[in-house]
């Protein structure tokens, strides 16, 4: 039980159903004290769901939901130690910014000397000094987002849940958050379980990731084992850009996809097994015409800032590739794939 | 047969000035190069206010002003203060004549004022108990986790569906002596009850009226309030009454001023409930009104007391409006 008392937040067997759909499906997942979290999928696939489960807006249709070891599935929002940053900030329209950021405080009626010095505190950390009298709506949606942030922070919970805080700010706005947020989440030591779809700040933010979809968590990791070593096809294509391709494996370390085959590090599918092959677009090395694996032409070129992708024509395949180097439409290349960068996963149900 | 659906001479009237004005406005305007403006679909309502809004309101306060010869008087006025103003008046100059000590005889009569104390009284009793009534009811449909709210929604319309008349009327054969509860109770073998022709009829028979325009304009508001706003609350500490009177009713306060607008306002100018449930019994201010004009037939009288009323509305408007200045309520405040 050592390592359990580490778990502030487990879910066993977490399954909710709306009116017979079934939203999440055996959720399994604890979360560590300290840690930042995120669960990450395209819409719909149960994210904020359990988020709003640990938050007790709904409760789970069955499974456990144990906060320090005990079962909290059915304790209302008020009783727990937990505070919620909304999506839309849900800022309360007839109270000013001070009033807002103390409005917990006030329920547990904290000294009011006491509340101003927090609301001071907080306001101070979210660099909104000198803004507790202004009314809410007159703030940017940046603004607004670190007023939701401080509200929920000056009640100090054990965790703060963020349900896809920055989906409303602009990029740039986003990623000055993104940094924010995680210094503060060090600096205050708070357990963070955060909510997004958009893979790119999940890989920025967190200690862990989830990749949740059709209400089933697909993989849990660290951001780098889950880029460098999706778990499915899917988790690879919706973590960073991905070349999923049918194939087989024709034995152990030895893949065919589109005729050619391809030395590979993966093994244990048995022989002629249809399988997913998965290539980063970055992996794919471009050579000269007799080097490569195998030979294909440049159907397409489009600048992306960074590098150039270039869907090149190989046989009956198409790979999407990423390059710093431009080769001109139309040109044949060779090319060239290690064999660790290529990925062989069980072929992926059909989604439902 | 065209001719048996005509519209009424005084429609076609409209209709053809609206469509005039309407006409040489926009030629006038596309004359002048401005293209077609927007404003300029407005105008066969601005007519229409014009010949049934603003007229009226001219003509009621020139009768007002001016006694049955049409020339200036306050009379009218005072004759809402002391409705003996003109008897007394009489007996005056009659004692003069006569040269006695009148003054003994002179009663005010203030039975116009009392009128309209009472139609107040009666509006307000209406407004705070459809306030009451109107409120939960508004905050259990518009509760997204209720599956019965909508439901209720379509309940609180079908009754507005029916003419008000006959509303009303149908609570007659309920509550008059050979009406159905009566009935009921002499089959019971208990003596009937007297339940028609009093004031708590009346209020009844308002509330029963009024009371969905308590409530469309509070579910409204509830209804297009952000439920994260409660979930937020609730998440901050708040419990559900917390969450109600911390977030939920601040929130809600547009929707209910526009509610006590639109039900205290007929309240205090209805005549026709009054009329059908509390008989010779209750008066309201509404009945005064509809009495002078129509029974009296002194049009001046009648039409001092409209303004009186209107300036009533007038004030208690301006009031309200300071309490919802941005009209959020969607009311007519």
């Amino acid at each position: 039980m050592a390592v359990e008392k580490e778990h502030l937040i487990d879910l066993r067997g977490v399954s909710k159903e709306y009116d017979g759909v079934q939203v999440l499906d055996n959720i399994n997942l604890y979360i560590r004290k300290k840690e930042f979290m995120t669960l990450l999928g395209p819409s719909g696939c149960g994210k904020t769901t359990t988020l709003r489960i640990i938050g007790g807006f709904e409760t789970p249709t069955s499974g456990q939901v144990l906060f320090d070891g005990q079962d909290i599935a059915y304790l209302p929002p008020y009783k727990r130690r937990v505070n919620t940053v909304f999506q839309k900030y849900a800022l309360f329209p007839h109270l000013n910014v001070h009033d807002n950021i103390a409005f917990g405080l006030k329920l547990k009626k904290v000294p009011k000397s006491e509340i101003d010095r927090k609301v001071d505190y907080m306001l101070d950390l979210v660099n909104l000094r000198g803004y507790g009298k202004r009314h809410v709506d007159a703030l940017s949606g940046g603004q607004q987002q670190r007023v939701a942030i401080a509200r929920s922070l000056v009640n100090e919970p054990e965790v703060l849940l963020l349900d896809e805080p920055l989906g409303a700010l602009d990029l740039k706005l986003r990623k000055e958050m993104q940094l924010e947020l995680k210094s503060m989440q060090q600096r205050l030591g708070i357990t963070f379980l955060y909510v997004t779809h958009d893979q790119e700040e999940a890989l920025t933010m967190s200690d862990t990731i989830v990749v949740m979809r059709d209400g089933r968590i697909q993989q849990i990791g660290d951001p780098k084992s889950i880029y460098d070593e999706p778990k499915n096809a899917f988790v690879a294509d919706f973590i960073g850009e991905s070349n999923i391709l049918r194939g087989t494996m024709v034995r152990d370390e030895l893949v065919e996809v589109g005729g050619f085959t391809f030395p590979c590090v993966d093994f244990g599918f048995g022989e002629n097994a249809p399988v997913d092959v998965v290539i980063r677009p970055e992996d794919i090395m471009l050579v000269g015409e007799d080097v490569g694996q195998m030979v294909g032409t440049i159907r397409s070129v489009l600048f992306k800032g960074v590098h150039y992708e270039m869907m090149i024509d190989a046989g009956p395949i198409t790979l999407k590739v990423h390059s710093t180097t431009m080769q001109p439409q139309g040109s044949r290349v060779g090319i060239n794939i290690v064999p660790f960068n290529i990925h062989i996963m069980k072929p992926m149900q059909e989604a439902k | 047969m065209i001719s048996s659906v005509a519209l009424p001479w005084w429609a076609m009237v409209c209709m053809g000035a609206g469509l005039a004005a309407f006409i040489a406005m926009l030629v006038i305007s596309i004359k002048r190069n401005h293209g077609v403006k927007r404003s300029l679909f407005a105008s066969p309502y601005a007519l229409w206010m014009i010949i049934f809004t603003v007229l009226p309101v001219i003509l009621i306060s020139y009768y007002a002003f001016t006694d049955s010869n049409g020339a200036f008087t306050l009379d009218n006025f005072k004759n809402f203060w002391d409705s003996h103003y003109e008897a007394n008046k009489v007996i005056a100059a009659e004692a003069e004549r006569l040269g006695v000590d009148y003054s003994q005889y002179i009663v005010r009569g203030t039975v116009n004022v009392d009128t309209l104390v009472y139609s107040l009284w009666m509006a307000f009793q209406c407004t705070v108990i459809c306030l009451l009534l109107g409120y939960p009811a508004a905050l259990f449909m518009a509760d997204r986790k209720m599956k019965l709210g909508s439901t209720l929604v379509v309940l609180f319309i079908i009754p507005m569906w029916m003419n008000f008349l006959l509303r009303t009327i149908a609570w007659m054969s309920l509550l008059e002596d050979s009406g159905l509860i009566n009935s009921f109770l002499r089959w019971l073998g208990f003596d009937s009850v007297q339940l028609m022709y009093t004031s708590g009829t009346v209020l009844l028979g308002m509330v029963y009226n009024f009371l969905p325009f308590m409530v469309f304009p509070i579910y409204t508001v509830l209804n297009k309030m952000d439920y994260r706003l409660s979930e937020a609350a609730a998440d901050l500490g708040c419990n559900s009454w917390q969450t109600l009177y911390k977030v939920t009713m601040p929130l809600s306060i547009p929707g209910v001023i526009s509610g006590i607008t639109m039900v205290f306002m007929p309240s205090v100018t209805t005549f026709f409930i009054p009329r059908i449930l509390g008989g010779s019994y209750t008066m309201m201010f509404g009945d005064l009104i509809e009495s002078k004009f129509l029974t009296e037939g002194n049009w001046n009288a009648g039409s001092a007391l409209s303004l009186i009323m209107m300036l009533l509305i007038l004030v208690s408007l301006s009031i309200l409006r300071k309490a919802d200045p941005n009209g959020e309520g969607g009311g007519i405040a």
